[in-house]
């Protein structure tokens, strides 16, 4: 490291590739996590494309970006407001001023900036000079230009040359964070092997870039990030959508019952039907349906027939499959429905993240029909909820609804790899083959779930479906006393539920003045702000709910001894206003945004400050 | 290929495969004479009871599973091709059965129909077509035919029905037959067409509903009427039919006509030999087409070729990937590719 500037220690940085959809950004910011990984940093990632396909070039629509959120300490989130930001054209700064905080350093192509560019980026002038970025470090580097002198000897035409500019940033940003560039290296390596000439130009342009930031003196500081303090193991990147499939996968090998997925492709579900589909060697039988209500159906006909039976959509599929989740409510058979919920309603934002499809989750269905709804807090998290949802599914007999959202299935994470055998075991209570006494709605006494008849097996031949069923024997009822009965038992049997999930934590002190509460996939960004308030020696604590149909035992002695309760989550309160009408007695505030965006740290730690300031006075609530 | 599967010879009877459920339909509806057909063929398919499901979805006719004795699955309305979908896909080695009405099968279940068609899934569909919603009480359904009053047309419909034949070869059905309700014999030889068949086997069954629809299916079927409006459809024999046996049915150019043997210097010979084999899906059409008053129907299997099924052609991909990949378990994928290791 042959550095002059003063290197500083950071504990975590966020930093944010952005150009234009051609520019290569997401490979820029996948070989970023790759030296990150090798640094052994704690880190999250988040892919942020158009939703166009292609989309004009140049263009504010056009942007694609790749986050990088990197830390000693452990690293929740994505990243909200970034410390870095490399910004290949005009339009990768308009698209980013948002994310932006003062003192943010921007690395900018100032090559890019044409009379043509910045008009396509809606700037009237050069924001780099008129004032727009004051508030920031610009750091202009001639990244074109630089790059085809780099390449000048490698008989490249001008197009192939730019198409490694990319290489150049990356340069640039690795000697910013003290990296080595081995990492890169390798992957250029493999990713061309035998072609020794691309290899050798895109090493040339990545150490050109290096180079130029040190010889330059582009920063007056380099920084470094220390390795985490992760627990001993070994570990992979994952994105939540294929941490999902994983655990599904994981869940099927543990009960040994085949997995089967129907489905149908919606953004931003699509990559687990797509992840699930590439492991017929697991024998994974993966079916593209023709469309959502096919995809439940199939499912459910699987799951009659022994399968550990999915179906994976986003908000308008879970609509359409409402009427068929309700068979299996009725059928009592066991199906995990993933949700990656998006923007809505109706098509709404189909690329964008949102909490919004908890009450349909819960209640969108004809007739008095419950189910298991439980939802996932992280990327990495997705894996284990997955697994959750299918061993819940299984071995109580039920549908589960699994929640996950757009920025936790396409966000990725550090992951610890499990051994299987780590994993709970997963018992479903199959029918004894030629069982005499065997009835469909036979119920053990503790669960109240029904056994797992398989056609194939001697002597349980037997007839289910969506009319109501004879408890017991399970021969077509209309009487009014038996549908009573049975209604209240398929309710009851989701209420023991709950005495096989762990109990609510409470993070942070258990009589805390202010519990703020949260669910799904903002656990990160709701977490970190309650810890800095905590830092500041606030009295607050975290309740994060990752069960939410049924809740768990304690729910309510977590909600208990408050001066105030603010519930955060991204739509208009919907569990806020499942809490107040499970618990009518305890007052909660909530704090929502529906922007298709994760909040950010900062503004929730403002109003939780606000809260405090305004709301909390002597007397308790409860 | 559920008929290369037969473990043990199965002795079974008719009167295993009744449930101990009473039969429900309104007396002397077309649907007992087909449970009848079904009940009589399942003893001789060789499958033992329990690898037998039998899938419906919601209507009068749908209510058939109830009165099987085997496993049965009763869905939601028009989604029985999708579950039935599921189910053999979960386990090839069943015999798996679908019993679908024409409103089912044909206006809210017509998107699962025509992919079941398309992808050729190995399931036995029964249509019970009586050319009405019968569970709901008497509305028009997608084959009613045009101008008949029902409760939600009064004045007659004004639109156009379904044939479902046509619907089933377009979507690109490997099998497809008709039979009556009255001839339950005829329906059993179908079934077992249907049963022997590799791919989906669609039959439409010509089914008289007493109560809403009766006699729709009386020019066909009637006792007077009969042999000279129906055409047997015997693979390799000419189609002829007529009380007396005097008619037949050629191709003229590009189109079928019905042709008395004997006038104009006609004999047999000039009669259409039925090929259900035919790669061609235009004479199956064309016979599936056929419609009083001008031509008899076509009756008995129509169509029967052969194609990869969908539930085959999945488990080749399993084989074949199980046998080339490294990774064999969990274990080996959640440690495969690029990962890391913090001591
Ligand atoms: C989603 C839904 N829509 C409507 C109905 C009402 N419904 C029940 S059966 C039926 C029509 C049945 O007609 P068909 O399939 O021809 O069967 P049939 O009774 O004539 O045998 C209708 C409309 C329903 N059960 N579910
Ligand atoms: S209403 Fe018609 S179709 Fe239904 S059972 Fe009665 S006769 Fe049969
Ligand atoms: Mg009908």
């Amino acid at each position: 490291m042959t550095a002059k500037s003063k290197v500083v220690a950071l504990e975590h940085v966020v930093i944010r590739f952005s150009g234009d959809s051609g520019d290569g950004m997401q490979l820029t910011g996948n070989l970023f996590s790759d030296s990150t990984a090798f640094a052994g940093n704690d880190f999250a990632t988040f892919p942020d494309y158009p939703a166009e396909i292609r989309p004009p070039q140049g263009t504010v629509a056009g942007v694609s970006g790749f986050q990088v959120h990197f830390g000693h300490k452990p690293v929740h989130t994505t990243g909200d407001l970034c410390d870095v930001l490399v910004a290949m054209n005009p339009a990768s700064i308009k698209a980013n001023m948002r994310w932006l905080r003062p003192g943010t350093i921007i690395i900018f192509d100032s090559d890019s900036v044409t009379e043509k560019a910045l008009e396509k980026a809606g700037y009237a002038d050069d924001p780099t000079v008129d004032g727009t970025l004051a508030d920031y470090q610009v750091v202009k580097a001639p990244i074109s230009e630089l790059t085809k002198e780099a390449l000048k000897d490698f008989g490249m035409d001008n197009k192939s040359m730019l198409k490694s500019k990319n290489m150049f940033a990356l340069g640039i940003v690795m000697y910013l964070f003290n990296r080595e560039l081995d990492t890169v290296y390798k992957y250029f390596e493999t990713k061309f092997k035998g072609k020794d000439q691309v290899i050798k130009a895109n090493r040339t342009v990545l150490d050109a870039g290096y180079h130029y930031a040190d010889t330059w003196e582009l920063f007056t500081n380099t920084y470094r990030v220390e390795a985490a303090d992760l627990e001993k193991g070994k570990y992979r990147n994952i994105t939540g959508n294929t941490a999902a499939a994983w655990g599904l996968m994981a869940a099927s090998e543990k009960s040994g019952r085949p997995l089967f997925l129907g489905s149908y492709p919606i953004t931003p579900a699509t990559d687990i039907l797509a992840e699930l589909t590439k492991y017929k060697n697991l024998n994974v039988k993966a079916y593209q349906a023709e469309d959502e209500i096919a995809g439940i159906m199939s499912s459910i006909g699987a799951a009659y027939t022994g399968c550990m039976a999915v179906t994976t959509t986003s908000g308008p599929g879970l609509s359409l499959k409402s009427e068929a989740m309700g068979l299996a409510v009725m059928t009592e058979l066991p199906l995990v429905i993933i949700d990656v919920q998006r923007g809505g309603p109706s098509t709404g934002l189909p690329t964008k993240m949102e909490q919004s499809d908890l009450m349909q989750a819960l209640y969108g269905r004809n007739g008095d029909a419950p189910l298991v709804v439980i939802a996932a807090r992280s990327s990495a998290g997705c894996f284990y909820t997955a697994y959750e949802a299918a061993r819940i599914a299984m071995e109580h007999m039920t549908p589960v609804i699994m929640l996950s959202d757009g920025s936790l299935g396409n966000g990725s994470e550090v992951f610890r790899i499990p051994k299987m055998a780590d994993l709970p075991s997963i018992t479903p209570p199959l029918a004894k083959a030629d069982d005499p006494n065997y009835m469909p709605y036979r119920r053990d006494e503790k669960w109240l779930r029904r056994e797992w008849a398989i056609p194939g097996t001697p002597g349980l031949r037997h007839r289910v479906g969506g009319l109501e069923k004879e408890n017991g024997k399970g021969n077509l009822s209309t009487n009014p006393e038996n549908h009573q009965i049975m209604t209240e038992l398929r309710e009851e049997k989701i209420n023991r539920v709950a005495n096989d999930i762990p109990l609510q934590e409470i993070y942070g002190d258990k009589n805390a003045d202010l519990l703020v509460v949260s669910w799904g996939g903002t656990f990160g960004t709701v977490r970190t702000a309650v810890e800095g308030l905590m830092e500041e020696g606030k009295s607050i604590a975290h309740a994060h709910f990752d069960y939410i149909m049924p809740l768990p035992r304690n729910t309510e002695e977590v909600l208990q001894g408050h001066k105030k309760i603010v519930v955060c989550e991204i739509n208009r309160g919907q569990f806020a206003k499942y809490l107040r009408m499970n618990f009518p007695e305890y007052k909660c505030e909530q704090f929502n945004k529906v922007m298709g965006l994760p909040f950010t740290i900062g503004e929730l730690a403002f109003k939780i400050i606000r809260l405090w300031k305004i709301r909390i006075s002597n007397k308790r609530s409860c | 290929m559920e008929n290369q599967n037969i473990e043990q010879e199965v002795m079974l009877t008719k009167e295993d495969f009744a449930s101990d459920q009473v039969v429900k339909w309104c007396p002397g509806c077309g649907d007992h004479a087909i449970l009848k057909a079904v009940q009589d063929i399942f003893p001789k398919l060789g499958k033992k009871k329990e690898d037998i499901v039998v899938v419906s979805g919601i209507g009068c006719s749908s209510r058939f599973p109830y009165y099987m004795n085997t496993y049965g699955f009763h869905s939601i309305h028009g989604r029985a091709a999708a579950a039935a979908t599921g189910v053999k896909l979960a386990n090839p080695n069943l015999s798996v059965w679908m019993i679908t009405g024409d409103g089912d099968c044909t206006a809210i279940g017509g998107n699962h129909f025509i992919h079941a068609c398309r992808r050729n899934i190995d399931i036995n569909l029964i249509l019970f077509n009586n050319r009405i919603y019968g569970m709901t009480k008497g509305q028009f359904s997608p084959c009613t035919f045009r101008g008949t009053k029902t409760k939600t047309s009064p004045q007659g419909t004004y639109e156009d029905p379904f044939n479902p034949g046509e619907l089933a070869i377009g979507a690109k059905a490997t099998f497809f037959a008709r039979g009556v309700d009255i001839n339950p014999k005829e329906l059993s030889e179908i079934f077992w067409e249907s049963y022997k068949h590799d791919g989906i086997a669609v039959t439409e069954v010509l089914q008289n509903c007493m109560i809403f629809s009766n006699g729709v299916h009386e020019n066909i079927t009637g006792k007077d009427v009969r042999d000279d409006m129906q055409v047997k459809c015997v693979h390799g024999q000419p189609l002829i039919f007529g009380k007396n046996r005097d008619k037949g049915i050629r191709l003229n150019g590009n189109q079928l006509e019905v042709v008395k043997i004997g006038e104009n210097g006609i004999t047999e010979k000039d009669i259409l030999v039925h090929d259900k084999t035919t790669e061609d899906t235009g004479i199956h059409m064309m016979l599936a087409h056929m419609m009083p008053p001008h031509f008899p129907v076509a009756i008995g299997v129509i169509r029967d070729v052969k194609a990869p099924t969908f539930n085959d052609s999945l488990d080749q991909v399993i084989e074949n990937e199980k046998a080339n990949s490294k990774i064999h378990c969990m274990d080996d994928l959640l440690n495969s590719g690029s990962t890391w290791t913090i001591e």
